[in-house]
């Protein structure tokens, strides 16, 4: 595949709405997060611009709660920067896989783009380019969903935060994961495919178990993709 | 080496995620623009983007409780035979929200 179809990657107004409806339901979910993530804030001592600033310029959620940890009134930097990396370092992997189509793209608006990618945008765009659809429009106009929900979501937490009293006895906790699995089930299924998988999910849970935190997900996916890459896909 | 949350403290520090948060966002894409994308390497991400999916469920199905092995159960389950995200993620949610009142 030297190059992708345009129609594929076209990025206009109608493109980056439709994205941004589709991804609208799952950001309803993004809000109660971004309560619990706001609540769990202000209980580490964070002032209120500095939950909405973080929540603005970072759009991580769980490196940002993973830094309330740390959080006190000296917070140390080494650790805090090697664990924002590890855990976002899957937006690293989501790039490059990205990339095929985002090169059609002139540079300012591929790097734009990149502003907003999260798990669920990526994962929707990734299954509209396997499908033959266009793709980039459900990453930046869900993206722009995704992170204004983050972020009205941490604001509300500020003042309503004490509302959901235990999120994870209504199983808010497995929103995500949820969606994401559904995403993988809805995606391309084949004996390859799956024993590729049974690869990455092995190498997860072996990298979780004995291997230093949050390596996991880079860990499982680089084996994935490089049992991919030695057992091709036959040609059509 | 630390730096203080007081004043300015935690402005700093928010930049500082930031930045590293977008070297993550924007690293990917910039490495592979000098990587040329032979069907080798197209094979490779292909694998690699669902395999970010499955190594990321994988501890979640096997370190959590029950109603969380339940919850991505009942979602496969439910994709499986609608085909159709969104039931099957309200499906799975719902089971989790129910098994956990016990």
């Amino acid at each position: 595949m030297s190059s992708v179809d345009t129609k594929l990657t076209k990025l206009n107004w109608d493109s980056v709405w439709g994205g941004f409806r589709q991804l609208l339901p799952i950001s309803m979910f993004v809000v109660v997060f971004g309560v619990a993530f706001g609540l769990a804030a202000a209980q580490s001592g964070l002032d209120s611009s500095s939950i909405v600033i973080m929540s603005t310029l970072v759009f991580a959620g769980a490196s940002q709660f993973a830094a309330l940890d740390l959080w006190g009134n000296q917070v140390p930097i080494v650790p805090l920067v090697a664990t924002v990396f590890a855990i976002n370092a899957r937006h690293l992997l989501m790039g490059a896989t990205l990339y095929p189509w985002l090169r059609e793209l002139p540079v300012m608006k591929r790097y734009g783009v990149m502003l907003v990618v999260s798990d669920a945008n990526w994962a929707m765009s990734m299954q509209a380019f396997s499908r033959n659809e266009p793709g980039l429009g459900l990453l930046f106009g869900g993206g722009i969903a995704l992170w204004s929900s983050w972020i009205v979501g941490s604001w509300l937490g500020l003042y309503f935060g004490t509302a959901i009293q235990d999120p994870v006895s209504l199983g808010l906790d497995m929103v995500m994961g949820c969606f994401l699995l559904a995403m993988v089930i809805g995606g391309q299924k084949n004996l390859r495919m799956l024993i590729i998988w049974i690869v990455a999910a092995c190498s997860s849970l072996l990298a979780y178990r004995y291997l230093p935190e949050n390596s996991h997900v880079v860990v499982g996916a680089l084996m994935g993709g490089a049992l991919g890459a030695v057992w091709m896909e036959k040609k059509q | 080496m630390s730096i203080g949350t007081a004043g300015f403290g935690s402005l700093i520090i928010i930049l500082i995620m930031a930045a590293v948060t977008l070297i993550t966002r924007w690293g990917g894409v910039f490495v592979m623009s000098f990587v040329p994308i032979s069907v080798r390497v197209q094979q490779f991400i292909n694998a690699m983007s669902g395999s970010v999916l499955v190594a990321l469920l994988a501890p979640l199905a096997l370190e959590g409780d029950n109603g969380a092995r339940l919850a991505l159960a009942t979602t496969a389950f439910t994709m499986l035979l609608l085909k159709r995200p969104l039931p099957a993620i309200a499906a799975g949610i719902v089971a989790a929200a129910i098994f956990r009142q016990f």
